[in-house]
């Protein structure tokens, strides 16, 4: 081999003596890019929100009904939520999939699982304003009573079900986005993972629309589960990251 | 009394990253996909500061070479030393130093420039001020506000080459760097990729003059197998044809 003299380069005053970004300044940078993507392609609120509206108008006519009560309007309410979720976990990685992003964050000095922590933000933000849109819908288009009463109880239902979603979602998303099918392997691989939060956010609402029962075991239920899932997906999500 | 040799392990391996080891060590280096053996039995040291240019046709393994260096891929056979970290196990301590420019951009196309380089930045520690210093020197200070989208390759590679050095690495791995460069484009990034950069460099090349003049070390790969290497000294232009007929 050849020996070559070069004289060594003084890094420059910017990069001198830098540290390893911090989980949560990580977490922000990944979390302000992803929001400004979306706020310049509106690639997935829009879609997730229009379905949303739209599923609700195909039940309001298929049904045949001017409102729905108990458990069938929870069962209605959720199932769509969900299928709009799905819209929005199958986006989730796109970008970073076809533009390198992936391989970018990999040569990055951080830590991983913040990449996980930021999509599930993101992702959680996108399902925030998919019910600001489609729960009114609903109240209009299915729900006779007037869910004002029912709030407090709602809100905390769908923080849950949120956190939930946007946990498996993110972890399904990055697996699905590294195959072919993945517009396919998203839905087939969350929906099922996600039956327990569909289970516990209906049960959970159903009290709300006239339902027997309370809703106080479900919301339980619905916090452990998002504490379970989302210490699994913690732990696994460095892994599927790798090559 | 006898010096302390008992170091932490940390400190310990902090202190072999840190000596002057080659900055690159492959011996019999194998990636497979599926069944497709895509680079075999590589072996080479690269010292500090030289610069390997990889020849070789289409499919050789050039690529598959350059996202194993930069940890992107790991081995299925041998072993691969980068800047003194064994790989991929110590993988973790070289991200940061190792700069890569792929033939992907490895930028978002619906942000800016600037954008993306604060992205980065953040994503690695840098400070904001280092991104217009960047700018200014790839020469796209000016259009540093429009959509990746909007700009034509030549400027989007001078992006991806801000990219690749704006935490200043120490390792570079270059993909056919000056892809869709116009000579005066090439000679602005020349500072920041080009021999005098005064960084370790690994690149990939189509040209056998022009990537002879920027080599320390010549590598030839057919097949995924290295069919030469050699110090560019004892390396005729001819040999590089060969490696394409």
């Amino acid at each position: 081999m050849s020996t070559v003299s070069h004289e060594p380069v003084k890094a420059p005053a910017a990069v001198r003596g830098r540290a390893a970004p911090s989980m949560r300044a990580t977490v922000a940078a990944l979390l302000r890019k992803e929001l400004l993507i979306e706020l310049r392609t509106l690639e997935s609120v829009p879609g997730m929100s229009l379905f949303a509206v739209t599923i609700f108008v195909v039940f309001h006519f298929a049904l045949n009904q001017n409102s729905l009560a108990g458990n069938e309007a929870a069962g209605v309410l959720w199932v769509t939520l969900l299928l709009g979720a799905m819209l929005g976990v199958n986006r989730l990685f796109v970008a970073d999939s076809d533009q390198g992003g992936f391989d970018a964050f990999m040569l990055a000095p951080v830590n991983r699982s913040a990449l996980l922590l930021a999509k599930a933000s993101a992702l959680a933000l996108y399902l925030l304003v998919l019910e600001l849109v489609a729960v009114p819908a609903f109240a209009l288009l299915l729900a006779g009573a007037s869910l004002g009463h029912a709030f407090p109880t709602l809100l905390a239902v769908l923080a849950l079900a949120d956190a939930g979603v946007a946990v498996i979602g993110t972890l399904v998303a990055a697996i699905a986005v590294r195959t072919r099918a993945r517009d396919l392997l998203g839905p087939l691989l969350a929906l099922p993972l996600l039956i327990p939060v569909v289970i516990g956010s209906a049960r959970a609402s159903a009290p709300l629309f006239g339902a027997q029962g309370s809703s106080g075991r479900w919301l339980l239920m619905l916090a452990l589960y998002d504490l379970v899932f989302g210490l699994i997906s913690y732990a696994v999500f460095d892994f599927l990251l790798e090559d | 009394m006898a010096p302390n040799t008992a170091q932490k392990p940390a400190e310990a391996d902090a202190a072999c990253e840190r000596a002057g080891s080659p900055a690159i060590e492959l011996d019999g280096l194998q990636r497979r996909y599926g069944e497709r053996v895509a680079l075999n039995a590589l072996s080479l040291s690269l010292e500090a500061g030289q610069t390997l240019v990889v020849f070789g046709p289409n499919g050789a393994g050039k690529t598959t070479l350059l996202r194993l260096l930069a940890t992107l891929l790991r081995p299925h056979a041998g072993s691969a030393r980068v800047l003194g970290a064994e790989l991929p196990a110590r993988a973790h301590a070289v991200r940061g130093r190792i700069g890569l420019l792929a033939h992907e951009p490895l930028l978002y196309r619906e942000l800016s420039p600037r954008e993306n380089l604060l992205f980065h930045a953040r994503l690695h520690g840098v400070q904001a001020t280092r991104v217009q210093d960047m700018l200014e020197r790839v020469g796209l200070s000016g259009r540093a506000e429009e959509p990746l989208r909007n700009l034509s390759r030549g400027m989007v590679q001078r992006v991806a080459i801000a990219r690749a050095v704006l935490h200043d690495p120490e390792l570079l791995l270059l993909d056919e760097p000056r892809a869709n460069l116009d000579p005066a484009a090439s000679e602005l990034v020349e500072p920041l990729i080009g021999r005098d950069c005064g960084r370790t460099r690994v690149l990939s090349s189509h040209d056998p003059l022009g990537g002879l003049q920027e080599a320390d070390v010549v590598l030839g790969l057919r097949g995924g197998r290295p069919v030469l290497l050699a110090n560019v000294a004892s390396v005729d232009p001819e040999q590089i044809r060969e490696l394409y007929r």
